[in-house]
């Protein structure tokens, strides 16, 4: 359809002034996180000063980083096997209580984080996870279950027969299939699901909040919160954005990079 | 055939249905413990004292009924409400006009859903300390560019007053998720046949026509998706106000997760804090419930 000129113009020039409004937050923390200011971190000119005062707020940035990484790194990795396993179990088998099972796990949807964190912060302290880094793994990973089990269940289901049936002939158990011939096939739906976990676990500020009074353990978000809040007189603000620079950049990257994968996600997620 | 029998009898646990529920014993586990045993626990905690170092004592229905004395949560219900409303059609606007205006595919459409949806890859937390200095009326851009025009004097508070406030955050959660619910719009905006709209052009329509005549009422159901995340996501709002506004001014930007957390981990009131959020759960999923409805009865 040939659209005029005109219109053509009016679509691109919007089109670019709304993408400068979204850009521009985001733009502004880089160029601010990096800016000199007397009195703060970076005198002068441009640097990493504020990021060098960052990393020295409370136990320091590496604790915080490392906290971050752990309980992000567990989440993906306990939300990929159990949803794996699971979606293995749901798309190619029956056993007693399956649909239970799945309804139980498509409740959690309806269940926000927030309500029912006092139990679980109750719970994890009977069984000595409390204030722990696994706990709060757990507990994300049990978030991200509904969106992960209903992804890979999907995904197996959508394996053609003849696939597992030539692993059958050749004598394979169900676990030799699964690795050697489901999970290569299944790729797609485990690199979504494991970027949804990722960006779920890595940016999550209210689970550790709440789970984590050490402020050892704090992730990020935590960290960078205190230390708006915690200091006595001025805030850093140079400081402050390099914390959420360090904390936007592998998000942004990550999610450039699997663009792709993410919108196909939400493709499935909207369907359901 | 005898051998046959034997056989199966002897690989019982090669069946079918247990290893089946071999490998959803992780999910299992997961949803049991960390999912079925806190929402029973959470009732059974809202039927006691619930003190933080000291042995619960069973005091129902006392949590529940000092809810109706909590003045602070009252009005956290209020603000959390109009947050909601407000939130939800401006977001859902948004989102909207994005979604139209971007849904055919063109040289560097891709490029613009990217820029638009980019801010969604950053948590809600970083969004708002983010903010915390962006709005800074000495530190960030907005105040001097605004004072560049001439349309203010001086740096101002951007949570000077409970409408500034509000409408600050509201920016910021716009912001966030606008592309985020555009996407879930241009999924089903991609949905509709091409064949429809030639149809309808070459009836004549016009394109306000095609919009309020085929385009929206195609894609209720999404819209209806898109509202109910929303507004769930709204009602149980709390980076945001916890880490940008902090309450301000005076308290009026409280919501409901807010006051749960003061009433758990401030007053050290487990059971208060347990029945606070068992009302607000249960006020949630009968919302759920009438709005799920609402949906499948119009596709209907």
């Amino acid at each position: 359809m040939r659209t005029s000129i005109a219109r053509r113009a009016g679509f691109y020039t919007t089109c670019a002034v709304l993408t400068v409004l979204f850009l521009l937050p985001l733009a502004w923390a880089g160029w601010a996180s990096l800016r000199g200011r007397p009195g703060s971190g970076q005198a002068s000119g441009f640097g990493f000063g504020n990021y060098t005062k960052f990393a020295h707020f409370g136990e320091g940035l590496a604790r915080f980083a490392y906290n971050s990484t752990a309980i992000t790194v567990m989440s993906v990795t306990f939300t990929l096997v159990v949803s794996t396993l699971g979606g293995y179990a749901f798309g190619r088998f029956d056993f007693p209580g399956k649909n239970a099972l799945f309804l139980a796990t498509l409740a959690i949807l309806m269940v926000p984080v927030a309500t029912i964190l006092v139990p679980l912060y109750e719970l994890l302290d009977w069984i000595r996870l409390s204030n722990s880094l696994l706990g709060v793994s757990l507990t994300l990973t049990m978030f991200q279950l509904p969106f992960a089990i209903f992804m890979m269940r999907n995904s197996f289901e959508a394996v053609p027969r003849e696939l597992e049936e030539a692993a059958i002939i050749d004598g394979a158990s169900s676990f030799a299939t699964l690795v050697r011939v489901m999970l290569p096939a299944v790729r797609p739906g485990l690199i979504t699901v494991g970027l949804f976990a990722f960006l779920a676990s890595w940016n999550d500020f209210i689970t550790p909040l709440i789970l984590l009074p050490d402020s050892s353990k704090h992730p990020l978000p935590v960290a960078t919160f205190n230390s708006a809040t915690q200091q006595f007189g001025t805030i850093d603000y140079g400081a402050l954005q390099a914390g959420v620079m360090i904390m936007a950049v592998p998000s942004l990257l990550l999610f450039i990079v699997l663009q792709r994968q993410y919108v196909a996600g939400f493709t499935t997620g909207a369907v359901k | 055939m005898p051998d046959q029998a034997l056989v199966q009898k002897r690989r019982w646990w090669s069946s079918r249905a247990v290893q089946g529920a071999g490998y959803a014993t992780p999910t299992a586990v997961v949803v049991a413990v960390f999912f079925l045993a806190p929402l029973g626990l959470l009732v059974w905690m809202s039927l006691h004292e619930w003190p933080i170092l000291r042995a619960p004592t069973f005091n129902a229905p006392d949590n529940y009924t000092a809810i109706a004395d909590n003045q602070l949560f009252t009005d956290a219900v209020m603000f959390t409400l109009k947050y909601t409303v407000v939130t939800t059609v401006v977001l859902s606007l948004v989102a909207l006009g994005l979604a139209l205006l971007i849904q055919h595919s063109r040289t560097g459409v891709g490029l613009f859903r990217t820029a638009f949806f980019l801010p969604g890859a950053i948590g809600l937390a970083a969004t708002s300390v983010l903010f915390l200095g962006f709005l800074n009326g000495r530190f960030g851009p907005v105040d001097p560019f605004l004072m560049h025009l001439g349309i203010i004097d001086e740096p101002i508070s951007w949570v000077g007053t409970p409408n500034l406030a509000l409408f600050s955050t509201i920016v910021l959660v716009t912001w966030r998720f606008a592309g985020f619910n555009m996407l879930i719009l241009l999924v089903g905006l991609h949905a509709i046949p091409l064949e429809v709209y030639e149809a309808a052009r070459v009836d004549g329509a016009s394109g306000w026509t095609m919009l309020t005549r085929i385009t929206l009422p195609l894609l209720r159901p999404t819209i209806a998706l898109m509202l109910i995340i929303s507004i769930t996501g709204s009602l149980v709002a709390f980076d945001q106000f916890f880490i940008f506004t902090q309450g301000r001014p005076d308290n009026s930007t409280i919501t409901v997760v807010m006051v749960i957390f003061r009433q758990a981990f401030v007053k050290h009131d487990l059971g208060g804090a347990a029945a606070l959020s068992a009302v607000l759960l249960a006020a949630l999923l009968v919302l759920n419930g009438f709005l799920l409805r609402l949906v499948r009865h119009r596709e209907a």
